[in-house]
């Protein structure tokens, strides 16, 4: 029996964090719900028994029945009949097990169905779905939009909705037009206060028309459309929810797209779709797109990871196999440099992946409790503290782990040399899966964009003075004496920009110094795991001297540089 | 018509994975070394659980109850049963049903199912340690139930029987059963649906006495607050069985003599790629039986 949790040690690990004893304790709330609810856990260790044995179920269906099906997935594709989309037969099956298994609506509370989980086992779901398959991990991710309107939306649309999620039902975020992409202050699709809204049966008509949406004829959609008349920007816009049973959306082409095929993206045209608002007007992008993106961009990270051990172990698998000169490739010096840096790579991504997790754990948590007693004075600190740090975390893991998964995807690819080109490997799909990651959720460049705010701002710096206040063992000191050093790099370098005083002139060095802060961050997340689990000494030492390096090149490249540079980028 | 909610046992066995089997998988004296193998709930059991619920499924109000023989960890079969949907399980343990074969077994069985009653019994068509495909048979009989064996879809329940396909080796055969029946089912039916979320949570400490009594983890709060917890485990004076029909003087089947086979291959053959050759192939196997 394949089990993807189960074969891979380094996911119980990063679950038994210290820090979840603090997530369980507000995720739970004093364990108030052991009386009234049978399946709620009785204290910590209970709880935490519960993440691992139901990991545990996803990880046998991962290796089961998901990724078994992947290629017939990838090959079959879901197809349009009569403006509505039909899944694979495979997907269909994924889905199908999946909802019997009670696995859709993890995180949602358990009044409305849900497992009533932290987010940290729910990210670590996501990953082992992805390296099953990359495309259904989509379909099956979705369910974040259920977080959404947990968070956001009334009592009684979280009551009509919610508990639909457990029995299996699928979601969509519906945002890009065909105009408006990265720029989602430009959507156009209408469903205006004064012109669409019926205040008898408090509903918004839309319509319009929205593109590149993933798993479109889902039968719970979240909406961003204008409500404002007259308005251009954000401001006008508000977030809908839209049923499927209402059969106001017709879709008009699924696209024929390089990779993820198993993921429907589809174009909708809303003709008098009729709609519930959630929330508040106007807040729909400023506000709830922004948090359900952050969760995306959470799920892309989970989803990234999962891609590089996917890959990263095909490519293990093919150079045991592979003989050549008389040898398994595996014993060459170039193959097997390269097999390391794959796995250092994913266990660098995946230390950051959960550690964001957490951040974003702790936070949201704090929110939940509020709505029930006020928060003490330190733990609003807390909360905001937590809120900083995922507010910068968030997008440079989306940054880094889809980078890192295109890298890894290519090199195992590489590592199968021809066989690895022709579609007789899993690796060919696998490396057209990860090409989307730096893209969707935004681009990697827009990741930069948010993450920068960490550099300038000294957001990263704090939490790496933080990190070398932690305690190391005797023997790993080197390490972290070469952390210090590229820390004071980091910051000389920083500086030297920021003195400049040109907006253009950091953000053309924005991604370096984001990648600079991120080497160290990961470098200090692996030597920790390390000194927890000596499995990571290997990684942490690989990871950290390499990271020295490409800072190294970073930095030099970065002070040899000067404003008027800039010139000569922008007239080739 | 009405179909009234039936009761439903499951047979259900431990049995060592022999599946995936390392080298220390046999003792020198040539018998299972079960201590090696991890204990698994018998394959085409699970098959037969899902076919159970899918029972339970078209007529609401039916309960899915297992019922496994063995030593007190097999209540794990219990356990998993509990987590895919059934609805409880009884334990058959007791130190008198040691040794017994299939005779012996299946007269326990029948008699704990004479205790509790039931309309339906589904078990797998075999059990990967013994192979045998005897026991579900021998319940029957000795409960005058009629059988059904091979089964591979339900394919109709009424309120007077059911309609099922069984699996044959050129094809099916469709057949009509009423109630009470005994259904073995075949590895080709439909897999058992996955662990349910909130089942596995909700019933991961469900234990026998005799388990929570050695138990090292003190659960007695989560015994109280939730009495489904318990499951029943039943023994011979709770079946009100035959001492002498149970365990080894329960037993005619006498093991003679066990012999380790070897396969080695002392000829090879090469077969070329051309069609008539390997059609050739085809045909010597399936002559000489090797598949087929």
């Amino acid at each position: 029996m394949e089990n993807f949790y189960r074969d891979n040690r380094d996911l119980k690990f990063h679950l038994d964090h210290p820090l979840m004893k603090k997530i369980v304790a507000l995720k739970e709330n004093n364990y108030e719900e052991y009386s009234t609810c049978d399946y709620a856990p009785l204290d910590f260790e209970d709880a935490m028994d519960n993440y691992d044995k139901i990991l545990e179920i996803v990880g046998e269906i991962s290796g089961e029945v998901i990724e078994p099906n992947a290629e017939s997935v990838d090959q079959e594709g879901p197809k349009l009949e009569n403006n509505e989309v039909k899944y694979a037969r495979g997907t269909q099956e994924n889905h199908e097990v999946l909802a019997k298994a009670g696995l859709i609506g993890m995180s949602l509370p358990r009044k409305y169905g849900g497992l009533n989980f932290p987010l940290v086992p729910y990210v670590m779901a996501a990953e082992i779905v992805s390296r099953a398959d990359a495309g259904f991990s989509n379909i099956w991710g979705l369910q974040d939009c259920a977080e959404t309107l947990h968070e956001f939306a009334s009592e009684e649309i979280k009551k009509e909705f919610l508990p639909r999620f457990n029995k299996g039902a699928t979601a969509a975020m519906v945002l890009t037009e065909p105009d408006a992409g990265s720029d989602l202050q430009a959507v156009q699709l209408k469903g205006d206060i004064s012109a669409d809204y019926d205040a008898e049966k408090d509903v918004y008509y839309l319509n319009g028309v929205k593109r590149f949406i993933t798993n479109g004829d889902a039968d719970i959609s979240l909406v961003l459309a204008r409500s404002e008349a007259g308005t251009s920007d954000g401001r006008g816009l508000s977030l809908f929810v839209y049923d499927r049973k209402d059969a106001a959306v017709k879709i008009r082409r699924i696209e024929n797209k390089l990779g993820i095929k198993g993921s429907p993206t589809c174009e909708m045209v809303f003709t008098q779709a009729p709609a519930k608002l959630v929330g508040d007007r106007k807040l729909g992008l400023i506000k709830y797109v922004m948090a359900l993106m952050n969760s995306a961009r959470l799920g892309v990270g989970a989803q990234s990871v999962g891609i590089a051990e996917a890959a990263y172990r095909e490519a293990l698998k093919y150079a045991n196999e592979r003989v050549q000169f008389g040898k398994a490739i595996i014993h060459f010096p170039a193959v097997y440099e390269m097999l390391t840096s794959m796995k250092v790579r994913t266990q660098a991504i995946r230390t950051l992946l959960y550690e964001t997790a957490r951040y974003v754990d702790v936070y949201k948590n704090y929110g939940f409790v509020s709505e029930k007693r006020p928060l003490e004075k330190e733990e609003k600190q807390e909360a905001k503290r937590y809120q900083r740090l995922a507010d910068i975390f968030t997008p440079l893991l989306k940054l880094v782990a889809s980078e890192y998964c295109n890298q890894i995807a290519y090199d195992s690819l590489q590592i199968h040399g021809g066989a690895g080109f022709m579609k007789d490997f899993p690796i060919e799909r696998i490396y057209r899966d990860a090409r989307i990651t730096t893209i969707y959720e935004g681009t990697s460049q827009l990741q930069v964009v948010a993450a920068i705010r960490g550099v300038t701002a000294g957001g990263f710096l704090n939490r790496i003075k933080e990190f070398e206040g932690e305690r190391v063992t005797p023997e790993r000191e080197y390490l972290k004496k070469i952390l210090v050093g590229m820390t004071t790099q980091y910051e000389q370098v920083t500086a030297w920009v920021l003195e400049k005083n040109d907006n253009e002139f950091t953000d053309f060095h924005a991604r370096r110094l984001v990648e600079m802060a991120g080497n160290i961050i990961m470098g200090y997340l692996l030597l920790r795991d390390s000194v927890n689990n000596e499995e990571f000494e290997k990684a942490a030492e690989i990871f950290i001297k390499r990271g020295k390096s490409e800072n190294t090149q970073k930095a030099d490249y970065i002070t040899n540089s000067e404003t008027k540079d800039l010139g000569v980028f922008r007239y080739v | 018509m009405l179909v009234k909610p039936l009761k439903i046992i499951v047979l259900a066995k431990q049995v060592p994975d022999t599946r995936n089997v390392g080298k220390d998988a046999m003792k020198a004296d040539g018998t299972v070394n079960r201590a090696a193998l991890e204990a698994i709930f018998n394959p085409e059991d699970l098959n037969a659980l899902e076919q159970a619920l899918r029972i339970k499924d078209s007529v609401p109000g039916s309960n899915v109850m297992l019922l496994t023989m063995g030593p007190g960890r097999a209540a794990e079969v219990v356990r998993e049963g509990l987590y895919r949907g059934a609805d409880g399980g009884v334990l058959l343990t007791d130190r008198k049903f040691a040794g017994s074969d299939t005779l012996a077994t299946s007269y326990a069985l029948s008699k704990a199912i004479s205790k509790l009653g039931c309309d339906v019994i589904v078990a797998g068509r075999q059990a990967i340690d013994g192979d045998t495909a005897q026991v579900g048979p021998q319940v029957a009989e000795k409960l005058g139930y009629p059988q059904v064996t091979y089964v591979e879809e339900i394919e109709k329940i009424n309120a007077d029987g059911m309609e099922i396909r069984r699996r044959l080796d050129n094809g099916f055969e469709r057949v009509m059963t009423p109630f009470p029946v005994l259904l073995t089912v075949h590895s080709s039916a439909p897999g058992c649906r996955p662990r349910i979320a909130k089942n596995v949570m909700k019933y991961k400490y469900a234990r026998t006495l005799t388990e929570l009594q050695v138990a090292a983890e003190d659960y007695t709060r989560m015994f109280n607050d939730r009495p489904y917890l318990k499951i029943q485990e039943m023994g011979v004076d709770d079946i009100g069985a035959d001492t002498e029909a149970l365990g080894l003087s329960g037993s005619p089947t006498k093991v003679k003599k066990i012999e380790n086979v070897v396969f080695k291959a002392k000829e090879a053959k090469v077969i070329g790629v051309e069609d008539k050759e390997i059609e050739e192939l085809i045909v010597e196997l399936i002559e000489n039986h090797t598949i087929g």
